[in-house]
């Protein structure tokens, strides 16, 4: 059978792939098989584009418990013979075509490859990223994205705890929707998505298969649409329905929890549904399988066996039972109200083999499968940012001291600062009773059940330091994110991320794709916090043009007390407020890719730059004071600088504050520059001022005092003055 | 621990710090739907906070002979399809939470559960999508009114609680006559009010009528409402207020001993 052009764009295969893949199997693919290798193949499940560059990231530890890849998630040791479970994943493409159900479906998602893995999940964020603010568009996808999270996460009972909502032009018409899920497991029960064992029987169980999501991985999600087709591709979108999940959810724990030796392996079916399922299990297990289809629940009669491998039909699950146990496994799921049916088993040679009616359709080599061609492209800095890495910002008019009240006032306001409560509150960030530390803070606090310790966790990532120099906005991505759980009190331990860039065949996305992992890998050393799982979004572009460099970092931390963890607003009144980190004073240079320069100069321009080695000591300062009881508060200044950073310490902990330092130097900069790597602090009450003092010195940390918490509303620092009601007006602008 | 001789068997008794002195502990029955989700922070506050005994029982279940007080709790059950607690109310479980009420045993409707409770005609009226058309999650202010019931006359009349609500549905509406009754029998148990207590528009969360946050039958014996007092059970979590109300069935059972 010749293959013409329009069958391989249909799977998103190159010519010289498909040449490849003919040479390897020896034989032309049939239909069935060349679907399957289209979506193995893709970016999405084979990360052909990007698996070169994450070998540079650090990824082992003492603590650490997986292998990156190995699994559905990465694993760390919390102690107390428990783990945390965590992975960060994309539904950027599903979002752009439908909103609603492609970030509802990213929630999905990302929780089953959290109980995949025999964990109970206890935690959600979302990092979001959308078109100009005021944009039509941009509202429809927002008010679909945010309504979607919520529909299906506050079903499930999970709560979402934190994450991140920016808007830039940049995103216009590709916007994006990550999602990061934290679960909690004992260690010893942890379930592999291996499929081991010959003659173990592969169980389909949760929803039965229909037409919906076909070609989601190699179309929607693994190639740009230079002709806006996505309109077409809507029912490449999955539909969700989080009320199975929910019971899928608690028969897997359950499965896990109680009955771990009766499970070979369980797998989540995701991109690629049963394909990748199957395919990638027994590619860990270095086994193969047999598939029966005829034993696939289905939605709809007529159902090719193209569609049935192919379909990314939501809520379902691959248990890979010891054939000893299929039966109590399948009474286990039953119970639970689920379809639970046997459609294959396990064998010991190498090849997935597909039987539907009796005839054989499909025999794929699990490792021609899993191995596509890799690519590594030698990227060229974009040149556009030659002009605005040189801007002069010095050439900028400083801004009055009349000024600087309403420009904080503005930049409080502003989209990508003002509070988020307006939609966090639509999420149910409570529930199972665990919520230390709710969003709108810095890193949000979950406490582990059955023990005194807590968890922080964040998602950050300052995508125009990453337009503006991948490398620095890498790192700083990481910085942040360090930062925000250090300022919880709590010490990071690893992170997960997602790699969201555009067409990694472009070669200047190829150098913002080799770069920002370069920065993040440094960062990742520095701080001791490995990489312990991730995603890629390539192709993230509308009309020709790449979203922002957004590698978004999910971060891990633990707090060994959680009782004594820090808040980020003002504790209380007559509390010494300190800068740690950095100076008030600052040159132009902190000005570069800040709030204030686009939002006052509508301009993104400068060169970032992010000192790691004064980050790391300024953590570990602050993470001592914190141990030695000095600190009550603490509040990590970035978008939007000092005088931002301030307001929001006054703002959530309804206390004022008198500024004592006097701005000599460029007011703009001093105020709302954003300078990496300074924290706010308020110190307990009785607290040893001098002693802060000291450990600072000894690690060269600078540390000036810069004002005094207040009873009442009044707030002033430098040239602005003006009361806590007047600040919270402005920040609660979207509310 | 101590054992005590009651009508319905032997009890364990012992100290417990968030009440005074001994009391029988309590077993609560907690109902499991298929989609259910406050079981677990139910059974915390019950069973790891205040000391009780609590069982999470799965929908199937139709025996509560053993049970003290039904706990209906919040979640989505059956997705919320159709309508919230339209397909829960056929469970194998609600005809013996019937029974259970009807022979006078306390039983809590909270959120979900006080949507089944509705559906199911132990309760009037009805809950609605939230007049935002948004679900909310976030703390509030309750009022202590009305009449008498085991789970609030621990509370003092006009006491105010703070508490959390989380909810897409909880608007609750009722015809005129309905609401009269209610009002006038002293069934209305919680009003939504800001701190101070007072009943306004602006802390009212949700749209519902006379800012309704909680009812009882005409016996006192069930309540439904939509905030949820088992997440405000440690300061750790941002109160204690919600102990208030397990405290007050508790202490409605008190048996002071020796």
């Amino acid at each position: 059978m010749p293959v013409d052009q329009a069958a391989l764009d249909a799977v998103a295969l190159s010519r010289d792939e498909y040449d490849l893949l003919l040479q390897q199997l020896g034989r032309e693919p049939n239909e069935v098989e060349l679907g399957m290798f289209g979506s193995l193949w893709s970016e999405h499940c084979g990360y052909k584009n990007s698996k070169p560059l994450l070998r540079l990231f650090p990824s082992g530890g003492d603590h650490i418990l997986t292998q990156v890849g190995a699994e559905n998630a990465g694993a760390i040791d919390i102690g107390d013979g428990l783990c945390a479970v965590m992975k960060v994943e994309s539904h950027n493409h599903p979002s752009a075509v439908e909103p609603y159900q492609g970030a509802a479906t990213g929630v999905g998602g990302i929780v089953r490859d959290i109980f995949a893995m025999g964990a109970y999940p206890i935690a959600l964020l979302d990092s979001l990223r959308f078109g100009s603010f005021g944009d039509q568009q941009t509202q429809f996808l927002f008010n679909g994205v945010v309504g979607g999270i919520g529909w299906y996460g506050n079903c499930l009972g999970i709560p979402t705890v934190g994450g991140e909502v920016a808007f830039s032009e940049a995103y216009t018409g590709n916007p994006l929707v990550n999602a990061m899920c934290l679960g909690i497991a004992e260690t010893k029960k942890l379930l592999s998505a291996k499929a081991t064992g010959a003659r173990n029987v592969f169980l389909l169980v949760g929803s039965d298969t229909g037409r919906d999501g076909i070609h989601g991985a190699s179309g929607l999600a693994s190639r740009t649409d230079p002709e806006a087709r996505f309109e077409e591709m809507r029912p490449a979108v999955q539909v969700g329905n989080p009320f199975m999940e929910k019971l899928l959810m608690e028969a897997c724990y359950e499965l896990a929890s109680e009955h771990g030796g009766w499970v070979a392996g369980l797998q989540d079916l995701g991109a690629a549904g049963l394909t990748s399922s199957v395919v990638e299990c027994c590619a860990k297990g270095r086994s193969g399988a047999i598939l029966n289809l005829d034993r696939v629940p289905r939605r709809e009669p007529g159902m090719t066996a193209y569609e049935i491998m192919l379909s990314e039909s939501q809520e379902r699950m691959l248990v890979i039972a010891k054939r000893e146990h299929v039966d109590d496994v399948t009474a286990l799921f039953q119970r639970w109200e689920l379809h639970c049916e046997p459609i294959g088993e396990v064998t010991g040679g190498h090849e997935v083999v597909i039987f539907d009616s009796g005839v054989e359709v499909a025999r794929v080599p699990v490792e021609i499968a899993t191995e596509p061609p890799l690519y590594r492209r030698q990227g060229v800095r974009p040149a556009e940012l030659a002009e605005r890495n040189a801007f002069d910002l010095a050439s900028l008019a400083d801004i009055a001291a009349t000024d600087a009240l309403p420009t904080l006032l503005r930049l409080l306001a502003s989209p990508n600062i003002a509070s988020k409560r307006g939609v966090y509150r639509t999420y149910d960030h409570q529930v199972l009773n665990g919520t230390v530390t709710p969003p709108g803070g810095d890193a949000a606090v979950v406490r582990v059940a059955g023990t005194g310790r807590g968890l922080a966790l964040t998602t950050d990532c300052n995508a125009r330091l990453c337009y503006l120099d991948p490398y620095a906005g890498g790192a700083a991505a990481v910085a942040e994110a360090a930062r925000n759980v250090v300022c919880t009190g709590a010490t990071p331990v690893a992170i997960t991320d997602c790699l969201n860039f555009g067409n990694p065949e472009k070669l200047e996305v190829a150098y913002q794709l080799e770069q920002c992992i370069r920065g993040i890998a440094e960062a990742c050393l520095q701080f001791d916090t490995p990489v312990v799982s991730g995603n890629v979004s390539l192709y993230n572009e509308s009309r020709g043009r790449a979203i922002y460099p957004t590698p978004v970092i999910g971060m891990l931390g633990i707090l060994d007390d959680v009782s004594r963890h820090l808040i980020a607003g003002f504790p209380a009144a007559d509390r010494q407020v300190y800068l740690l980190g950095g100076l008030v004073e600052q040159e132009t240079g902190a000005l570069s890719g800040s709030e204030y320069l686009e939002v006052v100069h509508q301009r993104v321009a400068g060169l970032p730059s992010v000192d790691l080695v004064a980050e790391r000591r300024l953590q570990r300062v602050v993470l001592q004071a914190h141990r030695e009881g000095l600190l009550a508060s603490a509040h990590d200044c970035s978008d939007g600088g000092l005088a931002v950073a301030l307001a929001e310490c006054a703002i959530l902990g309804g206390h004022g504050f008198h500024g004592e330092a006097a701005v000599s130097g460029r007011l703009d900069a001093a105020l709302f520059g954003e300078a990496q790597g300074r924290i706010i602090v308020a110190l307990a009450a009785h607290a040893d001022a001098d002693r802060l003092v000291t450990l600072a010195g000894e690690l060269s940390v600078p540390c000036t005092r810069i004002g005094v918490t207040a009873a009442g509303e009044s707030f002033s620092f430098d040239s602005i003055s003006t009361d806590v009601g007047t600040l919270r007006k402005a920040y609660e602008a979207l509310v | 621990m101590r054992l005590q001789r009651s009508a319905d068997g032997l009890r364990a008794v012992r100290d417990c710090a968030p009440c005074t002195g001994y009391h029988t502990i309590m077993r609560f029955a907690i109902v499991r739907f298929p989609g259910t989700w406050s079981d677990r922070d139910t059974y915390h506050a019950l069973h790891d906070v205040l000391g009780h005994e609590a069982e999470i029982i799965w929908h199937r279940t139709t025996d509560l002979a053993r049970f003290d007080a039904v706990v209906l709790p919040g979640g989505f059950s059956y997705g919320d399809y159709l309508r919230s607690g339209a397909i829960a109310r056929f469970s194998p479980v609600m005809e013996a939470v019937v029974d259970f009420a009807e022979a006078g045993k306390p039983v809590i409707g909270i959120c979900n559960g006080f949507q089944i409770l509705c559906e199911s005609g132990l309760l009037p009226g009805a809950l609605i999508r939230n007049e935002s058309l948004q679900f909310r999650c976030e703390w509030g202010f309750l009022r202590r009114d009305g009449g008498a019931t085991p789970w609030a006359d621990g509370i003092a009349p006009g006491e105010v609680l703070r508490i959390p609500i989380s909810h897409g549905e909880g608007n609750y509406q009722a015809d005129a006559d309905t609401l009269a009754m209610l009002e006038s029998e002293g069934r209305v148990i919680f009003h939504y009010c800001d701190a101070r207590g007072d009943a306004t528009p602006a802390s009212n969360p949700n749209g519902s009528v006379n800012n309704i946050a909680g009812i009882i039958n005409p016996r006192g014996n069930v309540l439904g409402m939509m905030p949820h007092p088992e997440r405000a059970p440690e300061e750790l979590l941002g109160g204690t207020d919600g102990n208030r109300i397990w405290q007050s069935v508790i202490a409605s059972r008190l048996t002071i001993i020796g």
